[in-house]
């Protein structure tokens, strides 16, 4: 391997291969550590990730006064008759989500401390998790797609890994196996996509001094050059490229994987499926951006938008807490597809990145509930919680309200930004008003969540208790009463808790320094930012509809407390007596609000039923057709194959019999044979003569 | 000095033979095949790229123009290191053979040392002798020391085991019975059998356009090209463990490289269009690209089906040679790297799983029914084997990092240029590829506890030492090569590009 670095290019740029190269570093010597060396383990990962967070906090100091794109390309392998090479790259892009991925990751690191505690196999969790760790950083700071998804690759495995880390339960296996099939089915789009792109641009580097495949020269000829249905080549490219963004960050219709991966570990969702690696999907996406043309982002916003509200449908009918942390990242991930496709790099990055605190901390939020209930996950067995675990509560609470976008909040800002985009999108009104309902619905749900969760009596029945008494944590099983998270797990939702709540002031209107970050110009403070038409009514109507969201909650599930766990869900009993509350109150909002709600209920069981029948049938029915055509073939090779081999052999072996009867040793035969022979040849010789 | 590999090996299968011991036998075998290996890393450090090494050449019969030629290229080196690798791997994998054990590592030898001898042949009737001492003894192998399902009657053992040996001898047989007969035609006309003056002489094109498939075919059944291909998951099947590993790893190598090199380098012009179209194909290139691509598709189609855990493998063999002759069809440059890169990378990986497969879990619970393994759980008692499978699953669907992903990427390229739709179709052959995978994986490793399951696995012994060694030689081999490809394409690369390939550098070569 031959480096050409420029000199040009600073110390940190030059060092940047050290940022994934640590945490993987780490986890190769994690993996040779005996299962009994647990500080040693922890202690390396933990290092390892501070180190790269440091040298992250310098690349990002170093893009804030070069906010461009710096590059170190290297030979890697000769292909055909060219090189092909690898690089990294440092851009504001790249530094926001090093230094986002590297932080989340070491407060997940230290969390995990505390969760993984008691389970035996502690040393080789940090192993796999380094190893997400530093093949996510790679991701982020390739500079080839080649590269991109080779880490890309590893990411998926380590995720495989991670999902089914408790493989001894058949559903953790399962899970594992879903995740990583269906993410490859969308790695596949992306594999004919790099394919198709080497063939046509002959690179896969996406910056090189003005011949990269994002640059100019090879952007404008992909999008001149029209193939199949009149589509250009770079839509084509685009598309499949998003085959593999709606895998990993489970988009529509390849986003069954997701809620099954709550199968593994807690720091597990938070780190892997709620903050990083499903948002490599959508860093991949704002990664190409220059490759996708406004075909290719109409595609990705309507994906986005249905997804968004599609996900917040289902996660209204879920009992599994964390499951309904994973189909609101389902719904989120969704909104930043959207924001992506209807305003740019910097409006669907700015999701990603509030999104990860946010998430991050309700589902280490969710783990320390967890954690505190002995390994209870059903909602409707908590209640009365904030009691005994404050500050599992407050952090909870901010998280929340930042997912809803609650003015002020991280989410507030980002969200808007994508609705305001949405608002102005020149194609279709369609996409902003499915992601406005999906806010509302949003809105909502977390609501429920947090009522059946922290509000109203402890509800933990004997029975419920002793049978879910932990399946890995066998020895204490004694049903106690919940208690908060040792520290080491409650400074992290701190931490986490205050970006959650403070983050998105980094790129309000006003003072948008996130998005001029991003497009690499100077930001300036102005409240005129406000005063773009409609702005401010957008504002106020996005904050009305999650306050509308969050009374609706607290009307169903927070006015009188859930006494029991086996009781109906309010919306369930509601919906009986429709007719009721309407002759009783004629307040219009409250029979929007009930119209809403059913239509809701319905919704959300028909996503549900969508979700498990069609798609699900869908998969099914594939299966079952590659199967069946695989018996077919089997038959045909037994039958057809095999059987004319075997009955040429027969045909062999009964001529070989024929001609043994030849050979059978009697004299008399060979003579007779000989003479024949003879006379055979003595006409033959005459003949010739006589001829 | 390569010219060692095929004398050592022989001379180690006489030393096997006559080994006073079990054990001598064993450690004359592993160290045969361990210099073999370390002549050939010698030949890499030395090599520089383009190097042409001619090692032996004495007049043989000269009346008919046959040499005793032997001579390296990268492409010949390349998989002289395979089979060095992959003997090593295979005797390590076979140290439990207790059964006439001196024969055993004899007849192993005799097969190597055939091996080399093909890879290092530069006269065809050269190489077709060591062709066929390179097919008897996998009869041998199999015939004695075979492996049958465990529900076989055992007066039905011998008789399977002699099935699937017969089959695989007489596809070979016939294979080589087409080659022979293109042999004999090419020296009616240049009166000589050096490869490289028959590489140079110039074949009317009519005679190269039946010769070419003639002798691609007699080639490519070795290589377990569709529909020629179910000598190749039978005889896997009912191979001892290293002899599947070799089967798979080695032999089947022998065959797409004899496609290469004496087809395709002999008789380029058979590959030009015929000027007519059948059934839409307007040339054998495009016809045996379709088999191929068919070969990828169906093999893994038909993994995914198989309740034997051997079968699986045998098809997804199948499958993967495919890429291989798919990446000779493209007669690009990427594509034909991508082949030989292919014919490597699966050498090793094959020999992986089949090691899993045979040693590490039939040797230990006696089935290779997915149905039986299943409950056995087998994670909890041998986690070194399913962590093995697991990372040779992995690069067997073509992980990125490991070496299987080099050869595919490289053979898709390749394939984009030529038939651009072929790719999407080898697209569905690598997700099948994936589902059978990891439907293996899980069920042979991850199953359900069934009540009252059969406790006897309890007693497994563990993963021995040479086991673990073969493992990790192997492993590390293709992250190497998938880390590093550089190593093997500058072999590769240069050699494609030398004259001898020169009627191939035509067209959309680069």
């Amino acid at each position: 391997m031959t480096q050409n670095a420029v000199p040009s290019v600073s110390w940190i740029v030059r060092n940047l291969w050290l940022i994934p190269v640590l945490p993987m570093l780490a986890a190769g010597i994690g993996a040779l550590l005996k299962a009994a060396q647990r500080r040693l383990a922890a202690t390396l990962a933990i290092g390892s990730m501070s180190i790269s967070l440091v040298l992250a906090l310098i690349a990002f100091a170093d893009a804030l006064s070069h906010p461009v794109v710096q590059i170190v390309n290297f030979h890697w392998m000769q292909f055909g008759d060219q090189w092909l090479s690898l690089g990294w790259l440092l851009d504001p892009l790249a530094a926001v989500m090093l230094v986002m991925v590297s932080f989340v990751g070491l407060l997940i690191f230290i969390y995990s401390v505390g969760y993984m505690a008691h389970d035996d196999n502690f040393t080789r969790f940090f192993c796999f998790l380094s190893l997400f760790a530093g093949a996510m950083l790679g991701v982020v700071i390739a500079n080839s797609l080649l590269l991109l998804f080779m880490c890309w690759e590893v990411v998926g495995l380590t995720s495989y890994l991670l999902i089914g880390f408790w493989y001894h339960r058949p559903a953790a296996a399962a899970a594992a196996k879903k995740a990583f099939v269906t993410t490859r089915v969308g790695d596949l789009g992306l594999l004919l996509g790099m394919v198709w792109l080497y063939a046509q641009s002959g690179t896969l580097l996406f910056y090189n001094h003005g011949a990269g495949c994002l640059e100019q020269g090879a952007v404008a000829a992909l999008a001149a050059h029209v193939t199949i249905g009149g589509m250009a080549v770079s839509t084509a490219i685009g598309l499949l490229v998003f085959c593999g963004a709606a895998g990993k960050s489970g988009q529509l219709p390849l986003h069954v994987w997701l809620p099954d991966a709550m199968e593994g570990p807690t720091p597990v969702s938070a780190l892997i499926h709620a903050a990083t690696m499903v948002a490599a999907g959508v860093y991949l996406i704002a990664r190409v951006y220059p490759l996708m043309s406004a075909q290719a982002l109409a595609v990705v916003a309507w994906v986005g938008a249905i997804t968004a509200l599609f996900a917040a449908c289902i996660a209204v009918a879920q009992n599994d807490i964390k499951r309904i942390l994973a189909y609101s990242t389902v719904s989120q991930l969704g909104y930043m597809m959207l924001g992506l496709g209807v305003g740019g790099v910097a409006v669907g990055i700015f999701h990603l990145i509030t999104h990860a605190f946010f998430k991050s901390l309700l589902f280490l939020g969710a783990g320390s509930v967890i954690h505190g209930c002995t390994e209870e996950q059903d909602i409707r067995n908590m209640g009365g919680l904030r009691r005994f675990m404050p500050i599992t509560f407050l952090t909870y609470a901010a998280g929340m309200l930042a997912l809803c976008g609650f003015p002020l909040f991280a989410g507030f800002w980002s969200k808007d930004a994508i609705l305001h985009a949405a608002h102005g999108w020149g194609l279709s009104r369609g996409p902003f008003y499915l992601g406005a309902i999906g806010a509302l619905l949003t809105a909502f749900y977390m609501t429920r969540q947090v009522y059946y969760v922290f509000f109203g009596e402890r509800r933990t029945p004997e029975a419920a208790a002793e049978a879910v008494v932990s399946q890995h944590h066998g020895e204490e099983c004694a049903v106690a009463d919940p208690h908060e998270s040792p520290s080491v797990m409650t400074w992290p939702l701190i931490l986490l808790a205050i970006f959650a709540t403070f983050l998105g002031f980094v790129g309000t209107p006003a003072w948008p320094w996130f998005q001029s970050f991003l497009a690499g110009q100077h930001v300036t403070f102005s409240f005129s930012g406000f005063s773009e038409p409609g702005l401010l009514s957008l504002m106020a109507t996005s904050s009305l509809i999650v306050v509308t969201g969050l009374l609706l909650g607290w009307w169903f599930y927070g006015r009188k407390p859930i006494l029991h766990p086996t009781d109906p869900d309010a919306l369930e009993r509601l919906q009986p007596s429709l007719f009721h509350a309407l002759a009783d109150r004629l307040y219009v909002d409250e029979f929007y609000g009930v119209t809403v709600i059913a239509l809701t209920r319905f919704a959300a069981a028909f996503s549900a039923f969508l979700d498990r029948w069609i798609f699900g049938g869908i998969v099914q029915l594939i299966s079952w057709i590659v199967t069946g055509l695989g018996w077919l073939d089997f038959s045909a090779d037994k039958v057809l194959v095999n059987g004319g081999f075997d009955l040429g052999c027969r045909e062999l072996f009964v001529g070989g019999r024929l001609f043994t009867r030849l050979q059978n040793g009697r004299v008399q035969n060979y003579l007779r044979v000989i003479g024949i022979a003879l006379v055979v040849l003595v006409i033959l010789l005459l003949w010739g003569r006589l001829g | 000095m390569l010219a060692w590999t095929i004398y050592l090996s022989f001379a180690g299968a006489l030393a096997a033979r006559l080994a006073p011991s079990k054990q001598a036998a064993r450690i004359v075998a592993l160290l045969t095949a361990l210099a073999g290996l370390a002549l050939s890393l010698i030949a890499l450090a030395h090599w520089h790229a383009g190097d042409f090494i001619t090692v032996t050449r004495v007049a043989w019969i000269p009346q008919l123009g046959i040499e005793y030629h032997l001579a390296a290229d990268g492409i010949s080196l390349t998989l002289l290191l395979l089979t060095g690798i992959a003997a090593t791997a295979g005797i390590l994998f076979s140290w439990n053979i207790e059964h006439r054990t001196q024969e055993f590592f004899a007849f192993y030898l005799v097969l190597i040392g055939g091996v080399y001898g093909v890879f290092l042949s530069f006269d065809l009737f050269l190489l077709f002798a060591f062709y066929e001492i390179a097919i008897i003894p996998k009869y041998f192998l199999i015939a004695i020391w075979g492996s049958v399902p465990r529900d076989a009657s055992p007066e039905n053992r011998g008789a399977l085991r002699e099935y699937a040996a017969m089959k695989l001898a007489l596809y070979s047989f016939a294979g080589s019975a087409l080659v022979l007969a293109g042999m004999v035609a090419a020296w009616s006309f240049s009166h000589t059998l050096s490869l490289e003056a028959l590489a140079a002489y110039p074949f009317p094109a009519h005679f190269q356009m039946w010769a070419f498939p003639l002798v691609f075919v007699g080639f490519a059944v070795l290589a377990g090209m569709w529909p020629f291909h179910t000598w190749a998951p039978t005889g896997h099947a009912a191979a001892p463990t290293a002899a599947s590993m070799l089967l798979a790893g080695v032999v089947m190598k022998l065959g797409a490289y004899g496609c290469l090199r004496v087809a395709m380098m002999l008789f380029p012009r058979g590959l030009d269009p015929w000027g007519f179209h059948v059934l839409g194909l307007g040339s054998w290139r495009e016809v045996f690209a379709l088999l191929a691509l068919i070969g990828i598709v169906y093999g893994a189609s038909v993994a995914l089906v198989q309740r034997d855990f051997k079968f699986v493998i045998g098809y997804s063999s199948v499958s993967h040679m495919g890429f291989v002759l798919l990446g000779l069809m493209t007669l690009t440059q990427i594509g034909l790297d991508g082949a030989v890169f292919q014919m490597f990378s699966h050498g090793i990986i094959a020999g992986l799983l089949f090691a899993v497969v045979g040693r590490m879990v039939y040797d230990r619970t006696h089935t290779r029914d997915l149905n039986e393994l299943g409950p056995m759980r087998l994670a909890h008692v041998i986690p070194f084997a399913a962590v093995t499978f697991i990372l040779a699953g992995m690069a067997s669907i073509g992980l990125p990092g490991f070496s299987g992903f080099i050869a595919e990427f490289q053979v898709l390229l390749g394939t984009w240029r030529a038939f651009p739709w072929m790719v999407f179709v080898a697209g569905i052959g690598i997700l099948v590829g994936i589902a059978f995978t990891w439907r293996a994986l899980i069920k042979a490793f991850f199953g359900e506890r069934e009540s009252g399951a059969a406790g006897h696995h309890e007693s497994c012994p563990p993963i021995s030492l040479p086991e673990k060694c073969g493992a990790v030689l192997l492993l590390a081999t293709t992250l190497a090569a998938g880390l590093f490809p550089q190593v093997l394409t500058n072999l590769i690369l240069p050699a494609l590009n030398s004259p001898l390939f020169r009627g191939l550098q035509t067209g959309a070569w680069r």
